[in-house]
């Protein structure tokens, strides 16, 4: 078997953020960045699943980005995938959906992977769409968001999450994609003999060059914070004080505190 | 501007975010078609015309057959835009549909911007307008963020849809509902909710002891009951509980879509978090600006006394 992990790496949601120069993005600068946090269940799934394989399948790891995205793609192979594919683009924030998809899509292509894991979205764009244009591009079943996942023979069942604490539970012959949520399993922290061993992996570095170029089908007109309503009210300071204001605060304003 | 409006049935129920695509449709400005593949037993309430396919047929979510059906209703109608509610439903189902359009596809809609559409990036700290390249585009909303501004009404006409084949790929097994045991958040008027911010299992006392002493519950974040920190009982968002308390005090949150959906109706909102910039800033009366860990004791003890 062989299984595909598409991954991505993403600034901490922590941080603050500012518009780049041309405001097609967010400046990179004095950003820290990590995976985006659903990969790190993608990757979490693949493994248990080769475990459970008897470390039959070979996993492959995929992410597109700049120079930096080998921190995300290493510690990926350290949770214990065996091999790792950059596509190095600077340019990749520049690239919608579709573009990214379409180069992931066309490196899979010759590959016939068995099962290919994606998150459900990216914790900065945020689309949910890359996964299920991969497998719509390369005609596997697709299942979205999920939150349970089983294999069986040539089968995996998996519990999707549904609103309101609902799941719909569906079955799906392989060759397939599925998205992962949070929630789905416990990702690893990769061990220290781990990490050493990771870094005699193979990591293949490709260019977009010799991927398929689409043309983009959706443009960011532009990147701003958003305007502050500015309604509530900051405390900020020593902390004796804040506990104090806030008292007083709640005494006037709500009848919980008499 | 024509839009194909996709709506929503689960169990055999109309979906009340289905209004806010109509509501949507509106402020686009644009004439509006439906497609639903639900029952003739809960119809939309729409004036217009409603393509129906039948769910016990094509299942209450089929991808490869709903796609079919989505695909023919715009052949029918080569609409410019096709536009689902940002769900469960419509994140599954939007890009398969813009991938057979060759469709450029915008997520999560939150505003309309002098003819560009807006969303959220990094977690609602920065805002985009994106604008669709291609002549007919896929849209999804967020929910809630086109509200209807009256009770819907009309009478559908109804036109129904059916494929030549119906073999699917995927099979639909059926649903599991959610767990009905733990606490019941919805009716009580204090809420003191943990978040990741707390940093660890063994903080999460501290946040109950400041629930305790203002006689409230304890809520929680998706990541503190990921971490099996708290049990699902108390999980406040889109896929935990949704609460109306007269005070919500969230403890190192950040304010995600998801968490804000379940919480925003709270009478009063205050959040303890260390970064000023935390989007749930945007929505709480007070925010304190400060470390969970050395704040909520002290608060407590003040509580207490
Ligand atoms: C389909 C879907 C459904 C979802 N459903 C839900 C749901 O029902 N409920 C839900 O909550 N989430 C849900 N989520 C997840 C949601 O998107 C967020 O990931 C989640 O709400 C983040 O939780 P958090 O705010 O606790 O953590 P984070 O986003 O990690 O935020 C932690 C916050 O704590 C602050 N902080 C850190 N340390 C400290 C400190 N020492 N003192 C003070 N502040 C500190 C940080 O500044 C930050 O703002 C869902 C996501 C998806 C995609």
């Amino acid at each position: 078997m062989k299984i595909l992990v598409c991954i991505k790496q993403v600034p901490d949601m922590e941080s603050r953020f500012r518009p780049n120069g041309d405001k097609t993005w967010y400046d990179e600068g004095d950003l820290a960045f990590r995976m985006n946090e659903y990969d790190e269940y993608a990757v979490e799934q693949a493994v248990q699943l080769k475990e459970q394989l008897g470390g039959e399948p070979e996993i492959t790891v995929v992410s597109i980005g700049p120079e930096r995205t080998v921190e995300a793609i290493k510690k990926a192979l350290a949770m214990g995938g065996d091999r790792a594919v950059h596509i190095r683009d600077d340019r990749y924030y520049q690239k919608d959906p579709w573009q990214i998809a379409s180069m992931i899509a066309s490196y899979a292509k010759g590959e016939n992977f068995d099962l290919i894991f994606t998150g459900m979205q990216s914790q900065d764009r945020g689309s949910a769409q890359v996964g299920v244009i991969v497998a719509e591009l390369l005609g596997l079943s697709c299942a979205t968001t999920l939150v349970g996942f089983s294999y069986d023979g040539g089968t995996i069942t998996v519990k999707r999450e549904l609103e309101g604490g609902i799941k719909g539970v569906a079955k799906l012959k392989l060759p397939a994609l599925v998205t992962c949520q949070l929630g789905l399993n416990t990702p690893r922290y990769p061990t220290l003999p781990n990490i050493m061993k990771a870094k005699k992996k193979e990591i293949a570095a490709l260019t977009p060059a010799e991927l398929s170029g689409e043309a983009e089908l959706t443009a960011t007109a532009a990147i701003y914070p958003p305007a502050k309503k500015g309604g509530g009210l900051v405390l900020e300071g020593e902390i004796g004080v804040q506990v104090d204001r806030l008292m007083g605060i709640l005494k006037e304003k709500t009848a919980v505190l008499r | 501007m024509k839009a194909l409006l996709i709506g929503e049935y689960r169990q055999g129920k109309l979906l009340d975010t289905t209004y806010e695509l109509k509501a949507f449709a509106d402020r686009l400005g644009a004439d509006s078609v439906m497609l639903v593949v639900g029952s003739e037993a809960d119809l939309p309430k729409y004036d217009g015309k409603v393509y129906l396919a039948d769910a016990a047929t094509y299942g209450e979510y089929n991808p490869d057959l709903h796609k079919q059906l989505v695909l023919q209703a715009v052949e029918k109608e080569n609409p410019d835009c096709i536009v689902f509610v940002h769900s469960s439903y419509g994140w599954d189902l939007a890009p398969r549909v813009a991938v057979a359009l060759r469709a450029g596809q915008v997520s999560e809609i939150v505003a309309l911007n002098e003819g560009a559409y807006e969303v959220n990036a990094c977690n609602a700290k920065l805002r985009r307008t994106v604008t669709p390249k291609s002549g007919r585009c896929v849209l999804t909303i967020q929910a809630g963020a086109f509200s209807p501004s009256g009770e819907p009404q009309g009478t559908p006409q109804l036109e129904k849809l059916e494929l030549s084949g119906t073999a699917s790929a995927i099979e639909f097994v059926g649903y599991e509902a959610a767990e009905q045991k733990g606490v019941d958040l919805s009716k009580a008027e204090i809420i003191v909710s943990a978040g990741r911010g707390v940093g660890k299992k063994d903080n999460v006392p501290v946040i109950a002891a400041l629930a305790n002493a203002l006689g409230g519950e304890l809520g929680a974040s998706r990541p503190v009951v990921d971490a099996g920190w708290v049990d699902h009982s108390h999980q406040v968002g889109t896929t935990g509980q949704t609460v109306s308390p007269k005070l919500y005090v969230a403890c190192g949150i950040s304010g995600a879509i998801q968490h804000l959906a379940g919480m925003k109706r709270a009478d009063f909102i205050v959040a303890i978090n260390k970064d000023k910039d935390a989007p749930i800033g945007e929505i709480a009366d007070v925010l304190v600006v400060a470390d969970v860990m050395q704040f909520v004791p002290a608060f407590t003890a003040k509580c207490a006394r």
